[in-house]
Order: structure tokens, then C-alpha cells, then sequence
């Protein structure tokens, strides 16, 4: 009961500004924890990496990273990176709009799902795309005959790729198209814009942020994807073999140096894009701010 | 109704774009459960019981119960610190830790599992050390942990910062104006409001932690009954064509997945329930209920 009383003046008084930001006990042990947690776990082992490169010659990171078999591999997983996130990005949006504009049955169901590929382990994701397209599979076994093969090559890598990405584009535009403003459409519909004017107007500008923020988002998880994709790409060299692959079996045949020199470039690649993704989300927040 | 439909499309506009969007979850979400589903009672459902009692199987599960049980309680614990000191303080260089904290996400799993490798693998900074005092790290258990712990390590950070945010420090100052200690103040005030949050954090970095391929492929070894995990056990069958097996381990993942999910939309309805229960409270917090 005095708590409500008491709770509005102690919010009220003007502390100095130091005492005011260590009223809450607890500052230097939970920064202190999280630094050395955050030490241990993620950067002491990211920077052993980096410190493994600076022993490699010159010559020797640029034999490992620049090597054709290593080339190709960036070509196809930047490649079918971009595709499954470009596939993403609209049927991303198409669902996201679907789920918020419109009612049916079943879209409570068809939400909850759309998280499915955050929830199912990569590995499952392969084994079961790769069941259904195979020459045998429930959906191979009628492109089959047509010449069509979506197993086993570049195809299949998309496709998988497509799989894990789903969620981020549904994600991050669905709150920002609840959000919307009514009042600006009914707004450019009195103007005399036609519907499709409105969306092209109105509606994308303030979803595009959004928008490219879930893009970037698929697209840095599949560079870096690695279960879902090897059992469904058959794996071929200069073909369909992606550079995690490539780091694996550097791995296997004991050439450390080559794995690390590989592994820290996709590492900068990691870092280039979480960059980019922070500066998207920070013109979303932006955008949004200063709409309402 | 007209005024309606200026903010709508006509209705066949709207049925294509159900239908594009219901058509596309089917292919990419409901076909590759199903396919699970089928593929495991393939050859029935004795055959499906018989591939999960393989004692190979059973050690499968074990370790990766073993491997969610240690990983994610200490992510936990980091997730509600890192929290707790991004949300409830001003302090420099804090969007540089944020960004610190995410940058697990956007390392490859395989990447991740390496750095592990240079670190204590044979040829790493402390291999000597540790084979002359015979502990193995990289292809035994604790390797598989520590990666987990990795790809897993922002999951309940990143569910808890921006909630925390959002509730501000008011309730916290309350309690500690009326003579709370912090303790008591985060298990009574703290707590009870970011309790959905954490709940929601736990199950997905469960999921992953389970989950694991890329980064725990590398640090495992791949010792059957020893240091598989269940997706690499998934791996092992499938590559040996005992397809059903493969499947029948596959489909307790599967599950998992579901129930995953299905627990996320219960703290989903419980979540807006509080909320809205807040919202219709007077403009006074509903402190008076708090101990």
C-alpha cells in the first residue's frame, strides 16, 4: 500500500546525477560477469584466430583464401546466399502482409510456424529437404521426368538456404507493418491514389528499412550456414561445395593453417555484416521515431 | 464496409495473396515435417522403436542432454547479467558491448567450432599444457560444450535487453528506497516482470542447443557412443543409408522443434495477457501488490 505512495515522490526527487545512476546496486559485478563471461566464451577464441592468421606468411594466406577451389566456393555461397535472401525478402513480405492485413483460418497456426526453421536443428532441415526433392522424394519424383533436379547441385543449396532464412524477413517486418499508420492510407485514398499507389507510396517507404534489415539478416545466416546444406548439396568441388565445407575439410586433412586463413575471412565477412545490420536497424529505429 | 475497402484490396487480390502465402508455408514448413514424420514409420513403427533403443542412439541423447543442461543455464546466467547492466545503466561504450554480445549470431557455426579447435585442440594455444596434464577438450565432451555455449551464448541476452529497457528502473528504485537489498529486489521486482521474457529465452536457446550441427561437427571427433551428439548421430545413419534410423532420431528432434514452438505461443498468450492486464490498471503501478 505505501509503496505507491512512497514510489512517485522517490521519482520525483532531483539526486545528483552520479548518486542517481548507482542507485541500483549490482553495476560492477553484472559488467564485470558479462566481460569476463563474454571474454571466455567469445572473444579470447576469436582473436586465438586471428592471431593464428598473423602467423601465416603472406604468401601462405593468400595461396589458402584465393586458391580456385576456395574462389568458387565464395561465388556459389554469396551467390545462393543472395537468391534465398532475395526469395526471402518477397516472400517474406507477402507473408508478413498476409498475417497482419488479412484474416483466415489457420493463421494463428501458419504464425507460429513461420518460426519453425529457428526451432528445428539444421541437420533435420537436410535430411528432410533432401528426402522430399531426391529423385524419389514426394516433389522429385515429379520434376524428375521434366529434367528437373533440385537435389544434389546448386538448387538444392537455395533451397535449404530459403529454409533457414524464412523467419528473419517475416520478423522484423511484421511489427513494423502493425504499426502502420491507418490514417496515412485513408489519407493518400481521399488524394485519389489508387490502391496499389498507396502501397508503392505510402506503405513500402515505411516498411523498406525493415524490409532490408530481414534481407541482410537471411543473408548472414545462410554465408554461414552448414548442416542443413551439406546433405542436400552433394557436396562437389568448384560445383557445390560451400566454404564452411571448404574450412571442414581443410580441417580434416590437418591443414590448420588453411582453415584459419579461410575461417578469418568470412569472419571479417561476419563482422562486415553484423556492421551493416546495426546500421539498417538503426535507420529503422530512425524512421519509425520520427513518423510518430 | 466502402470505408473499409479504401484501405483494402479487392477480394480476389486478397485471396491470390493467401493463397501465394499459405502455398509457400506448405512447401518450405509443412512438407519438410511431414516428410520427418513419414519417412521415420517408413518401415513401421516396431522398426522406429527398435532404431531408438540402439545403444548408440541412447548415448546420443544422453550427451545432448548432458550438453543443453550446462550450456544453457550458464548462458542464462550471463543473459539476465548482460541484461541487467545494459538495461539499467548509462555507461560508456554500451552499444559496443551490445554488439559484442550479438556478434555469435552472425558467426558461422563452423568458424565457431575452429577457434575451439586453435585453442585446445592438439596443435593449440594451451594442446601441449593439456595433453601433459591428460585433459581432452576438442573430440570430448567439454569441447562439445563450449560450442554450444558459443552459437548459443546471445539467445536470452537478446530477449531480455530490450524488455528490460522498456520497463525502466522506477520499480527497482522503489524497492531499493524502501530498504530491499539487490537480491531481493531482482528475485521481487525484477524477476516477476521479466519473467515471460526469460521463459521465451530459455526454450529457444534450449532448441539450439540441442540443435547444434556445424560447430559441434568440428569439435566432436565423431566417437560413436562417445561423442556424438543426436544431429550428428542423424548424420552418422544417414550417411551409412539406415535411412529409417536416421529419421526415427531425427523425428525426436522434429518434436522437440514443435514443442518448442508450442511452448513460445503459450508464453506468447500468457505475455499479452500481463500486459493487458497492466494496460487496464489505473494510472498508478500496480506496486501496491508487491510484497
Amino acid at each position: 500500500m505505501t509503496a505507491a505512495i512512497l514510489s512517485a515522490p522517490a521519482a520525483m526527487v532531483p539526486l545528483p546525477k552520479r548518486a542517481q545512476k548507482r542507485v541500483l546496486p549490482g553495476f560492477n559485478l553484472t559488467l564485470g560477469y558479462t566481460l569476463l563471461y563474454l571474454s571466455l566464451i567469445v572473444l579470447i577464441p576469436l582473436s586465438a584466430l586471428v592471431f593464428k592468421t598473423f602467423t601465416l606468411t603472406w604468401e601462405q594466406f593468400w595461396l589458402a583464401v584465393a586458391s580456385p577451389r576456395v574462389v568458387a566456393s565464395y561465388q556459389l555461397t554469396f551467390g545462393a546466399s543472395f537468391i534465398a535472401a532475395l526469395v526471402n525478402a518477397v516472400f517474406g513480405l507477402l507473408l508478413a502482409w498476409v498475417l497482419v492485413r488479412y484474416t483466415f483460418p489457420g493463421k494463428k497456426i501458419v504464425d507460429a510456424l513461420v518460426d519453425l526453421p529457428f526451432a528445428l536443428p539444421t541437420a533435420v532441415a537436410g535430411i528432410s529437404l533432401t528426402a522430399l526433392l531426391a529423385g524419389n522424394g514426394w516433389i522429385g519424383q515429379y520434376l524428375e521426368p521434366h529434367g528437373i533436379q533440385l537435389a544434389f547441385n546448386r538448387n538444392g543449396i537455395v533451397i535449404a538456404l530459403i529454409f533457414i532464412g524464412l523467419p528473419f524477413v517475416v520478423r522484423t517486418v511484421q511489427p513494423v507493418l502493425e504499426d502502420c499508420e491507418k490514417e496515412l492510407e485513408e489519407a493518400a485514398t481521399c488524394l485519389g491514389a489508387t490502391r496499389w499507389q498507396t502501397f508503392r507510396f505510402v506503405i513500402f517507404p515505411s516498411i523498406a528499412p525493415a524490409l532490408l534489415t530481414g534481407f541482410a539478416m537471411a543473408f548472414a545466416r545462410a554465408v554461414g550456414e552448414y548442416g542443413s546444406v551439406i546433405f542436400i548439396a552433394g557436396n562437389m568441388p568448384m560445383v557445390s561445395e560451400i566454404t564452411p565445407l571448404i574450412i571442414i575439410g581443410k580441417l580434416e586433412q590437418y591443414d590448420y593453417a588453411g582453415a584459419t586463413a579461410v575461417a578469418t575471412v568470412m569472419l571479417v565477412i561476419s563482422f562486415v555484416l553484423l556492421l551493416v545490420i546495426n546500421a539498417l536497424q538503426a535507420w529503422q529505429r530512425r524512421r519509425s521515431g520520427a513518423q510518430s | 464496409m466502402s470505408a473499409r475497402s479504401h484501405t483494402t484490396e479487392p477480394t480476389w487480390v486478397r485471396y491470390t495473396l493467401i493463397g501465394l502465402a499459405l502455398g509457400f508455408v506448405l512447401l518450405f514448413l509443412v512438407l519438410p515435417l511431414a516428410a520427418v514424420a513419414t519417412e521415420a514409420l517408413r518401415k513401421g513403427v516396431d522398426a522406429y522403436w527398435e532404431a531408438l533403443k540402439e545403444p548408440d542412439a541412447w548415448s546420443a541423447i544422453r550427451l545432448t542432454l548432458i550438453t543443453a543442461v550446462i550450456a544453457v543455464p550458464m548462458n542464462l546466467v550471463f543473459g539476465v547479467s548482460a541484461a541487467w547492466c545494459i538495461a539499467k545503466y548509462e555507461f560508456k561504450g554500451k552499444a559496443f558491448l551490445t554488439t559484442l554480445v550479438d556478434l555469435p549470431f552472425s558467426v558461422s557455426p563452423v568458424v565457431a567450432g575452429l577457434v575451439y579447435v586453435l585453442m585446445f585442440g592438439a596443435h593449440g594455444w594451451f594442446g601441449p599444457w593439456l595433453q601433459a596434464h591428460d585433459i581432452k577438450i576438442i573430440f570430448a565432451v567439454p569441447g562439445i560444450v563450449l560450442a554450444t555455449m558459443f552459437v548459443t551464448f546471445p539467445f536470452i541476452a537478446r530477449e531480455l535487453i530490450p524488455l528490460m529497457q522498456e520497463q525502466g528502473t522506477e520499480e527497482e528504485q522503489a524497492a531499493q528506497v524502501l530498504g530491499a537489498s539487490g537480491w531481493q529486489t531482482f528475485w521481487h521486482v525484477t524477476l516477476p516482470n521479466i519473467k515471460w521474457g526469460l521463459v521465451y529465452g530459455v526454450i529457444l536457446c534450449n532448441a539450439r542447443a540441442m540443435g547444434e550441427f556445424g560447430a559441434v561437427s568440428v569439435v566432436s571427433g565423431h566417437i560413436r557412443g562417445q561423442t556424438n551428439t543426436m544431429p550428428l548421430h542423424v548424420e552418422i545413419l544417414y550417411n551409412e543409408y539406415q535411412s529409417v534410423a536416421a529419421f526415427a532420431v531425427a523425428s525426436l528432434l522434429a518434436l522437440l522443434a514443435v514443442l518448442t514452438l508450442v511452448i513460445k505461443q503459450v508464453v506468447e498468450w500468457h505475455f499479452e495477457r500481463d500486459q493487458k492486464a497492466a494496460a487496464s490498471l489505473p494510472p498508478e503501478r500496480p506496486l501496491a501488490d508487491k510484497p
